[in-house]
């Protein structure tokens, strides 16, 4: 019995091990590789701590300017999600019941449609609509911001609804009619009533159509126009090969994302905690009273250590030049290389004498090009396929390194790569 | 007290699709009088309520106020305040703006509004509780915070839809006397909707007791409980032994009923059905468990039943002793405790004497379900 919950206490152990790295490993690596300093985004091996790719990416204008515009945007089609889907979840709520099957159908189906077909169909839509208008083609209509708000809003509201249904369908209609009674007009029961109940569900419908607009690509991308989103940026830019500005920015995001969570759960905690005693909420939501949360609070306390992780990292970049270090790594790997040229030569000076004395072995060739290399030069006696230029050309580069250059995950890294040498050459 | 603003009811019919919710209700409140609609759950006492306070329209017939015809007003335009069932009070509110809402709405500054809603916190006995939310008040709070709210509009009607049903039992005897104390303080006119019998007696002027979206009848808590109109009135409220049977001759105000089981038996006739009442009529005859009492007689007669205990059960105030007449009739008798041992053993033999006068006979009709 009691090596049977051991085995399981092992095997729930292993799986939890699993999972998570499954679920945060990416992350992790990610953010590990926004530190390194090779220009090809890669957490092993480590070479220098740096901040440099933090630089590159604020230095990136279409980076920023992909931000930008995604904040635009995203504040854009909050603003009109957010208002269609309390809309539609007010009529839902209280629509005649028999057509309110018909009408959730109708009004969810944007989310089930692909976003590729919103976006094309948004684009030939607002076109036609132009064309109609007798506007001109550059006209409003055709604006790459206008037309991705309308884009994204056409299933964004949808998660907004979903979102206010689940509030309303807790909502009292007795308190509307008890404002009625007591005689509000229907606009200030809605105003002063209703809306303050759908507060929380306004905020988090804002959080949710502010990311799904954020991270949108399949329907922005037929609708940008001159105002391409960070994810079309990013997505142009991995056409043409990424270096780890990219990580650097997911690590910010990550970062943001864990700080928002832990803040809003620690808000949340401290709420209940005041209601679970009896304490009126407003004591615990006005005024920030540190170490009593503190007490028997984790999350806090996981707060409080990130919040001290950030300040040290920070601070230490502020004196912190990895220059020195990265010349010693570079001498390092020039060392490096040096020792393999004169490897190199001493092997090939090797094969000449042993060929002066045997002349030359047929059976090491396989295993040895470089005197192929040599006898290229030389007319061969042999006349076979393996001495043709075009074969020779082909192996001829990776001969000597026992793994091609470009691979990061080489243990000579990218030593031998004569575009990385060309990089960093000047930086000496 | 008849300075407030009465209430008419004039041939309403409610109907949701086929379905009649109230029948031809002809009600007439007096002003400044505690008026009760009593009923078992369903038989549409809410649903006039909602047609006093303008949540919906009459199918047929008018609501009068003050003798104004009230259709096409909404809820908002009439001068009545409903406290729900629920209470129905805004959770994201503190207390103070809960009760101060209707001068809210109709633009009155803070400082007015906080100083009325103080005012009305005293008169509740809950000063100084204004800054809390209501979630943070115990029940009976609520239910004086939600008074304090309908007040506070000033209303010439107040309407209370069960509102003291949510609450425990001491806290609710306690609030139906509080109810009864400020209905007489502001003396506006209230209408109450209870299916509690008990709250209708007590605190009433008139009580309307109501089945199937038919008004029954209307009369004091005394009338009611003692002169019953219909065989449900007399079943519904309070306890009672019943005896079917048919009339077999009638005078004035009183009948002998030739009872199924129990023989014949002499009931003076509720006042309403005096004249209505023929020999041969299907009738019912009910006699109150504190109507009986134990006869030294054992002699035949009209006002006499014979019967053998089958258990007693003694409730401090008063004993109660369940028998079986012949072919298994069951009655009950309730005796007041005057320090005798009443805890009859079973299987005695009794003979029990009631007052004709207090025996009430009644046409045949519906029985209140249990």
């Amino acid at each position: 019995m009691k090596t049977d919950s051991l085995l399981i206490r092992i095997g729930l152990g292993f799986y939890l091990v699993l999972f998570f790295t499954y679920l945060l490993g990416p992350l992790v690596l990610m953010s590990i590789t926004a530190f390194n300093s090779p220009s090809f985004p890669q957490a092993t091996p480590w070479e220098v701590l740096t901040f440099e790719w933090f630089n590159v990416l604020y230095n990136d204008a279409r980076i920023v300017n992909g931000i930008k515009n995604s904040f635009i945007i995203g504040f854009f089609t909050v603003i009109l999600s957010v208002i269609m889907g309390l809309a539609g979840a007010l009529v839902l709520t209280q629509i005649w019941p028999k057509i309110r099957a018909t009408f959730y159908t109708i009004i969810i189906a944007p989310i089930l449609i692909p976003g590729v077909v919103l976006g094309i169909s948004t684009l030939v839509f607002w076109d036609r609509v132009n064309v109609m208008l007798g506007l001109p083609n550059d006209s409003f209509l055709h604006n790459g911001i206008l037309l991705t708000v309308l884009g994204q809003s056409t299933f964004i509201a949808s998660y907004c609804m979903l979102v206010f249904v689940a509030r309303l369908q807790r909502y009292d209609l007795g308190l509307t009619e008890a404002a009625l009674d007591l005689g509000a007009t229907h606009t200030q029961a809605f105003r002063k009533i209703q809306l303050p109940f759908l507060a929380p569900a306004i905020g988090s419908a804002s959080v949710l159509a502010f990311l799904a607009s954020f991270e949108n690509y399949n329907t922005t991308t037929f609708t940008f126009g001159k105002y391409p989103t960070l994810t079309i940026e990013l997505a142009q830019k991995v056409r043409y090969g990424i270096n780890p500005s990219i990580s650097a920015l997911a690590f910010i995001i990550v970062c943001l994302t864990v700080l928002f969570a832990l803040v809003h759960e620690v808000r949340n905690r401290r709420v209940q905690l005041a209601i679970a005693n009896g304490a009126p909420v407003g004591a615990v939501t006005s005024g920030f009273k540190l170490p009593k949360i503190f007490a028997g609070n984790p999350v806090a306390v996981v707060l409080a250590l990130f919040v001290a992780v950030a300040v040290a990292v920070i601070s230490y970049a502020q004196f912190y030049d990895p220059e020195p270090a990265k010349a010693i790594i570079l001498q390092e790997k020039r060392a490096a290389q040096q020792l393999r040229i004169e490897e190199l030569q001493r092997k090939l000076k090797d094969k000449r004498l042993q060929k002066n004395l045997k002349g030359p072995d047929i059976f090491n060739e396989g295993k040895s090009k470089i005197p192929k290399l040599e006898e290229k030069k030389q007319k061969t006696p042999f006349g076979s396929g393996i001495f043709s230029p075009n074969n020779l050309n082909k192996v001829a580069p990776g001969a000597e390194t026992p793994a091609p250059a470009p691979k990061p995950a080489s243990p000579f890294g990218s030593v031998f790569d004569p575009t990385n040498l060309n990089k960093v050459a000047p930086k000496e | 007290m008849s300075e407030g603003v009465g209430v008419d009811l004039e041939n309403v019919w409610i109907r949701f699709g086929d379905f009649v919710a109230v029948r031809e209700a002809n009600v007439q409140i007096n002003g400044g009088e505690f008026f009760s609609f009593l009923g078992p759950s369903g038989c549409g006492k809410t649903t006039i309520l909602r047609a006093v306070s303008g949540f919906l329209e009459p199918s047929d017939g008018n609501v009068l106020i003050g003798g104004n015809n009230m259709a096409g007003f909404g809820p908002n335009e009439r001068p009545t305040a409903l406290i729900f069932q629920n209470l129905a009070l805004f959770p994201l509110m503190k207390v103070w703006e809960n009760i101060a809402f209707s001068m809210e709405v109709r633009g009155a500054s803070a400082g007015e509004r906080r100083k009325r809603a103080d005012e009305l916190l005293d008169m509740i006995a809950l000063s100084g509780q204004g800054d809390k939310l209501p979630s943070e008040l115990s029940g009976g709070q609520k239910q004086r915070v939600a008074i304090a709210r309908a007040l506070c509009a000033e209303p010439d009607v107040l309407l209370l839809d069960e509102p003291l049903s949510a609450l425990d039992l001491k806290l609710r005897q306690h609030m139906r006397s509080e109810l009864r104390e400020i209905q007489k303080r502001v003396g506006i006119t209230f209408i109450y909707i209870t299916h509690d019998q008990g709250e209708a007696l007590t605190m009433s002027d008139s009580v309307a007791v109501m089945k199937a979206g038919i008004i029954d009848q209307i009369a004091d808590g005394k009338s009611i409980y003692d002169d019953p109109a219909t065989a449900f009135v007399a079943s519904f409220v309070g306890e009672n032994n019943v005896f079917r049977g048919k009339v077999k001759s009638v005078s004035k105000d009183s009948a002998i009923i030739e009872t199924n089981r129990t023989g014949n038996l002499r009931a003076r006739i509720s006042s309403d059905n005096q004249g209505k009442l023929k020999v041969g009529d299907d009738a019912m005859m009910f006699i109150r468990p504190e109507a009986l009492d134990i006869s030294t007689n054992d002699t035949s007669s009209d006002t006499r039943i014979k019967a053998r205990v089958t258990h007693s059960e003694f409730e401090g105030q008063s004993y109660h002793v369940f028998l079986e007449g012949t072919e298994g009739k069951e009655m009950k008798m309730s005796l007041i405790n005057r320090g005798e041992d009443r805890m009859y053993e079973r299987g005695k033999e009794l003979y029990l004497d009631f007052d004709a006068n207090q025996a009430v006979a009644l046409p045949a009709g519906e029985l209140a379900s249990e």
